[in-house]
């Protein structure tokens, strides 16, 4: 199928990925040629047949609900490259930046 | 004596038999490594402190304290603070991390030309790719720059390396090894595997490697048990499968001769050699192009650059054009015509296999053929379009699909360039595709040529 300019916007936004004018052309000409080709599944009849997500067989894995070692917190902070008290930093979610 | 053309069992044994000490061997790997690693790019980083058996690890395997990349911009100054699972056994048994290898870009692409810091190249001739996506491992193998290496195989990324490249190369079955610390690509097809210079090498490495740790959810608690007397018993009687569909067009002359005589030897040894049919093969490379990229753009959200990283902005092309792909197979609207219908098409796949292996009458117990349709290519030839980069994968997607293990053993030679054999097994039926690939590699020559540096 053939992806729309807005199509290849609206899925960049969904990726988290900032795209420029050139990389949303090139991306929207692979990405609709290789939809195309998918478009072969479509020729399989699949009416009856149940979806494969997982092909080792395990269903709710368990553990015991008991605390383990884990990282320290500067373990966890020290591929950070801004990291703050303690603390990683984000972009703000409310007005304030 | 020659320390870097020794294999990992022949490594062993002069240890026991104290004919020789880790630091010789680490200082002729190092050395090694030093002389060619500037003409092959194979090494990303070394570790000159290495003390132990020196294996090379695929830098999308997390060691802890050490930069581990995944042949990306993105983490290019990602230090682990922990060790994959895979590390802390090979630790155990007296291996060290002599180096990291270079791959394609979060373990995607079939060549070694998507990684953000150059391509790897074919030890067998420098104007060719050595195939992908553990390229730096096969090479490092190839080239005789460590005992053996471990790679990830989400869709042949170990096996076409490892037949392009001319080595041993294993995709376990999915659930045998645990993934923990493996930066994930696609969750459920992902497995870490051995690259070796010989068949009881790889059954050596996958013996240490194998069993659950706790932490993945999908590994099975099994252990593998090396046994090289069960290894030697020979393949008498054994049924293998020949798919009709694994020898259509696209398939490479050269190839497929190569692969034709392999299959002679096996019967010459006393398999029965029998036809089958996989019906959905054709449909493998579309299922796994909308699967595989709809998990990878779940499991790549979490490079943000807050936590660990740069921001996503640093993803090479490759990484971007599948991360695209995936959101989009997975958005509102289009998830049942695209997701769910590839998952229904899967589950036809993995049929396919259990009517060969297990039908009414008696099933095959290994189905054999060739890893890559071609014989290496040259560099740049593939690399402006990724659909018939994909389209190389047909014959090692499947066995990822469903879960088998898939091992690849050097066959031949075409055009003076490796060409693997592929034997896949039924999944945690490993030792039944190591007898068949040691028989194979024992009463052949196939495995002693080494690529002139």
């Amino acid at each position: 199928m053939k992806l729309t300019k807005d199509q290849v916007k609206y899925v960049a936004r969904l990726a988290n990925l900032s795209l420029t004018d050139s990389e949303e052309e090139i991306y929207l000409q692979q990405i609709s040629s290789i939809l195309e080709y998918i478009e072969k599944l479509n020729l399989v009849d699949t009416q009856k047949v149940k979806p494969t997500y997982n092909v080792s067989g395990n269903l709710n894995v368990y553990r015991l609900d008991e605390r383990e070692p884990g990282l320290t917190q500067q373990q966890v902070l020290e591929n950070s490259s801004d990291a703050k008290k303690g603390f990683f930093v984000t972009k703000g979610v409310f007005k304030e930046e | 004596m020659d320390l870097t053309s020794q294999t990992l069992t022949q490594i062993l044994s002069l240890l026991n038999d104290k004919k020789v000490s880790r630091q010789e061997i680490n200082k002729a790997y190092l050395k090694r490594i030093k002389d060619l690693n500037s003409r092959l790019n194979a090494i990303l980083a070394v570790n000159d402190q290495s003390d132990g058996i020196p294996a090379a690890i695929k830098d999308l395997i997390s060691t802890k304290g050490f930069r581990t990349s995944a042949g990306s911009k993105i983490i290019e100054q990602y230090y682990p603070p922990y060790n994959a699972t895979v590390i802390e056994r090979l630790i155990r048994k007296g291996v060290s991390v002599i180096g990291k290898t270079n791959q394609d870009e979060f373990a995607m692409g079939s060549s070694g030309e998507n990684s953000a810091f150059g391509a790897t190249k074919n030890p067998w001739d420098l104007s060719k790719v050595p195939g992908g996506s553990s390229s730096g491992s096969a090479v490092a193998v190839a080239a005789d720059m460590a005992v053996f290496s471990l790679g990830t195989d989400t869709g042949g990324s170990i096996r076409q390396p490892a037949s392009l490249s001319g080595v041993v190369g294993l995709k376990p079955s999915y659930g045998r090894v645990s993934r923990y610390g493996a930066i994930a690509m696609a969750s459920s097809l992902d497995q870490i595997g051995p690259l070796t210079k010989s068949v009881e090498d790889a059954a050596l490495v996958l013996s240490w490697i194998a069993g659950s740790d706790g932490y993945d959810s999908n590994c099975k608690p099994q252990e593998f048990v090396y046994d090289p007397v069960g290894l030697n018993k020979g393949i008498n009687g054994l049924k293998i499968g020949v798919p009709k569909e694994y020898f259509g067009k696209g398939l490479d002359l050269g190839v497929e001769k190569v692969i034709k005589d392999a299959i002679k030897k096996l019967e010459e040894l006393g398999a029965e050699i029998i036809k089958i049919s996989l019906p959905h093969t054709e449909y493998a490379i579309a299922v796994y192009y909308i699967i595989m990229p709809s998990e990878v753009s779940s499991n790549l959200a979490r490079f943000d650059g807050i936590r660990f990283g740069k921001d996503r902005a640093h993803f090479g092309s490759e990484p971007k054009r599948r991360i695209m792909l995936g959101t989009f197979a997975l958005s509102s609207g289009y998830y049942d015509a695209y997701f769910t219908k590839a998952a229904k098409v899967r589950t036809l796949i993995k049929q396919d296999f259990e009517k060969a292996f297990n039908p009414p009458a008696g099933g095959v117990d290994v189905i054999v053929g060739p890893v890559s349709p071609t014989v290496a290519w040259n560099l740049g030839e593939k690399i402006n379009d990724p659909l018939k980069m994909y389209l190389s994968d047909i014959y090692t997607i499947p066995a990822n699909l469903a879960g088998l293990c898939g091992l690849s053993v050097p066959a031949g030679f075409s055009k003076g360039l490796p060409v693997g054999l592929q034997i896949l097994g039924k999944a945690f039926d490993e030792e039944t595709i190591f007898k068949v690939g040691y028989a194979f590699e024992q009463a052949t020559d196939f495995h002693t040529p080494k690529p002139k540096l």
